[in-house]
């Protein structure tokens, strides 16, 4: 199976990330995966005329495509030309050799949030006009369109991230070599399912001051980042704490609040990132599929029951109060 | 006279084209063109002060980390506050772990495939640069990125992941690590210290930093001439000659690396000249940025500080969407060599003196560079104090102005900070390759790239000269910085 891979109004980052992927030889795991690079813009060879040929190749039918992988939002400014980004020795808007190179590939992923949905780059007052693949935020759309189906039959293959997750590529292209990502692997934001069914809570080391309600109150607080520090990861769908980042980080594990990169519209939150909006002292934000009276019930009661040692431990950067040694054998 | 359009360029971080005019077999003039534009500066406006914490690091997936230590300073200055010394330590060390990453990442995927390639089939070495850096298949380039992915562990424990981490804060870190953490990142700096000492220099970090001039150099060199990828590359270098290819400006820039809790810089910065082979302190209020040949509005050149940014997609006479900064109207470069320059390292003083910036200095520069910095993480890593704060907190004023500045692995970078009825009002980013890549200026003077292309050979039939790929990778670009 091979995989072009073109980058468009992004920082390059999910390319850099999966640079990060967790093996010993990057180039031998595509292999054995059945992957073969055609083109990505960090590992090849072919440059300027070599690659405008191989473009071409592919987009008249000279070149069989099987994965057109698109990092980067597609920047449709100014008033719908294009010109935010020309591909370099083309002339020719980006937008342009994106919509013909998918119309002839058998799948396109969006890697990143970018490509997906806009992501920071169309955040603010968008003046570049910047969207997803098959999405604009939230909204179905984007660049292809709503109706849009790969010539596989699948939609764009959203994997969203910010960056992406290196084994969320990885694992999506090898499933895609084998043949075993069909329709209904998909989340409803068409989202691999591998990662999207879960929460980036699960597996939080947070969790002992999550349920508490001991909160960290400032950068490098060890407790809860829920009720201050704006951090979504009870309600982000991600495997970020199960599956970690380059050996053992994570989001939370880093010090600092989950933003929800892998969701539409993360770029434009309401509120500053690093401060939790509340009505009434409740934070807006409840966790997913948590009603919010058992939400208030819960939250009152676990912070009435907050043993000392959570408490103390919430609000420095080190373990102050270590958990008690039982003189008796744990029951 | 022919003219060539060249791109797209890829093994550089971002879309580039350069347009070539070509007579007698070289290059006449050359205009670079960063054909993508994103407007960071107006999406930063009219946002919380904090929020510059998680937009600027996505500016650059490889420079992450740089734009999250400029965005931290910017607030620090504008809020009065400073960080303990362990926050400034693991500062320096999450912002030394990807200048060395990318400095790897340069030599061994970007820069050293263009040697695999078919027209230098029949010289000597080209059968070992295939074998060593072939793109995708080279034995070196494949371990080198192994080890890559090991050495970014280092970011997963102190970043909690790479690219785009939040750590990095006005008041130091929000990761404060414990001493059994550190004995683990130690053990990771010495993995890749040993991968450095086998592979890439065949030789202990510390005699390759105390190398001291081109006569040191030649007899290190000629000592085992085939050992570790630095020697490899200094023997073919001579023998393509790739000291007179790409020759810059003269006048080197850097902010300083490596801030100590102390004030002082591990690498000096200032502004070095050719002409004198001496430091100046960097005078920043001679800082300009001229948008005469850029698709963006403003007519005089201004301070950033002062600066905005405004596309203006059928500016006539324009060609890129980059502008031209300049340091009291001079064209400087800047990167791991002005940073070698500045902070006086003598070998690479020697060899620039001789030959100036030049392909095979600017990648000579930046493995000294690696070997110079990766035991001074060492050192950080023992000066860390666990239990000790690594984070105070500060407070934005409703109005203020910061100034962040830093050195990204390409070289200086700034970032300029109003904030206005506790909003940002005006945000302003002056990136490493903007210096390097920048477009002709009012006075028509060109860029350094511009001007370093000029006289580069172009051979028969050649459409994607690699001369030119030569000298354009040996600025180690970051197109998608220079677009912010």
């Amino acid at each position: 199976m091979n995989v072009l891979w073109l980058q468009s109004g992004g920082c390059g980052g999910c390319s850099m990330s999966l640079l990060c992927a967790d093996t010993a030889d990057f180039p031998a795991m595509l292999k054995a995966g059945g992957i073969e690079l055609l083109w990505h813009p960090s590992l090849s060879l072919a440059s300027g005329r070599e690659l405008i040929t191989l473009l071409e190749d592919c987009r008249d039918g000279r070149q069989r495509l099987d994965v057109l992988c698109v990092e980067g939002a597609l920047l449709r400014g100014p008033n719908g030309s294009g010109r935010f980004h020309l591909l370099a020795g083309t002339g020719v808007p980006m937008i342009d050799w994106v919509r013909d190179l998918a119309a002839v590939a058998t799948h396109v992923v969006a890697v990143g949030s970018c490509a997906a949905w806009g992501g920071i780059s169309a955040t603010g007052p968008n003046v570049t006009e910047a969207c997803g693949l098959q999405y604009d935020g939230d909204r179905i759309g984007g660049l292809l369109g709503a109706g849009f189906a790969a010539r596989g039959g699948l939609p764009v293959i959203n994997v969203a991230g910010c960056p992406t997750h290196p084994g969320w590529v990885v694992d999506t292209l090898m499933a895609l070599s084998a043949r075993l990502l069909q329709a209904d692997d998909l989340d409803p934001l068409h989202r691999p399912r591998f990662y999207a069914d879960q929460l980036v809570h699960h597996g939080c080391t947070r969790n002992e001051y999550y349920e508490f309600k001991a909160s960290a109150e400032k950068p490098s607080d060890l407790g809860c980042m829920m009720e201050h520090l704006g951090c979504k990861g009870t309600q982000a769908h991600a495997d970020c704490n199960t599956r970690l980042w380059n050996g053992e980080g994570s989001c939370t594990r880093g010090g600092y609040a989950c933003i929800s990169c892998t969701e539409p519209g993360f770029q434009d939150p309401g509120h500053p990132y690093h401060q939790t909006p509340k009505l009434a002292g409740i934070p807006i934000g409840l966790p997913t599929d948590m009603p919010k009276a058992w939400f208030v019930a819960l939250a009152s009661l676990s912070k009435s029951a907050t043993p000392k040692r959570v408490k103390s431990n919430a609000t420095a950067d080190h373990v102050v109060v270590a958990p008690a040694v039982k003189k008796t054998r744990l029951k | 006279m022919t003219r060539l359009v060249v791109g797209p360029f890829n093994r550089v971080e971002g879309d580039l084209e350069v347009q070539l005019d070509i007579a007698d077999g070289r290059v006449s003039s050359a205009r670079v063109n960063a054909p993508m534009y994103r407007g960071f500066e107006p999406m930063l406006a009219g946002r919380d002060p904090h929020d510059a914490l998680v937009i600027v690091p996505r500016i650059c997936g490889i420079c992450s980390v740089s734009q999250s230590v400029a965005a931290a300073r910017a607030l620090a200055d504008a809020a009065g506050v400073d960080a303990p010394p362990n926050g400034a330590h693991v500062t320096n060390l999450m912002l030394a772990c990807e200048n060395l990453a990318d400095h790897l990442s340069h030599f061994y995927l970007f820069f050293m495939p263009d040697f695999a390639r078919p027209v230098y089939a029949g010289r000597p070495w080209h059968g070992e640069a295939q074998r060593r850096f072939a793109a995708l298949a080279g034995e070196h380039a494949r371990a080198a990125l192994g080890a890559r992915q090991r050495w970014f562990e280092i970011m997963g424990t102190l970043g909690g992941k790479w690219p785009h981490t939040q750590s990095v804060q006005p008041g130091g870190s929000a990761r404060a690590v414990e001493a059994s953490e550190r004995l683990r990142l130690l053990a990771k700096v010495r993995e890749f210290r040993a991968f450095l000492e086998a592979t890439t220099f065949g030789a202990p970090l510390e005699d390759v930093a105390a190398l001291d001039g081109e006569a040191a150099l030649a007899r290190w060199q000629a000592s085992d001439p085939l050992r570790g990828d630095l020697r490899f590359f200094l023997a073919l270098a001579d023998e393509l000659q790739l000291q007179s290819l790409g020759r810059g400006p003269g006048l080197a820039l850097s902010y300083g690396a490596y801030r100590q809790p102390d004030g002082s810089f591990e690498l000096p910065g200032g502004v070095w000249d050719a002409a004198s082979n001496a430091v100046q302190p960097v005078d920043f209020e001679a800082i300009r940025e001229d948008a005469t040949h850029a698709w963006l509005a403003g007519d005089a050149p201004l301070h950033p500080r002062d600066g905005h940014t405004e596309p203006w997609a059928d500016r006539p006479g324009a060609y890129t969407w980059n502008k031209a900064p300049r340091l009291g109207g001079r064209v400087v470069e800047t990167g791991a060599i002005a940073r070698q320059l500045t902070s006086g390292q003598p070998l690479i003083r020697d060899a620039v003196l001789a030959t100036g910036t030049n392909v095979r200095n600017r990648v000579l520069a930046r493995l000294l560079e690696v070997a110079r910095v990766l035991p001074m993480m060492e050192r950080w890593l023992a000066s860390l104090a666990p239990r000790e704060p690594f984070f105070r907190s500060g407070r934005m004023p409703d109005e203020a102005r910061g100034v962040g500045l830093t050195e990204a692995a390409r070289g200086a970078l700034g970032h300029w900070l109003h904030v206005q009825r506790g909003r940002i009002a005006n945000y302003q980013i002056v990136a490493p390759t903007s210096w390097n890549f920048s477009p002709r200026d009012a006075t028509g003077t060109p860029g350094a790239l511009e001007a370093a292309l000029e006289g580069a050979p172009v051979r028969e039939g050649e459409d994607t000269p690699v001369a030119v790929q030569h000298i354009v990778r040996s600025f180690d670009p970051c197109m998608v910085c220079t677009v912010h």
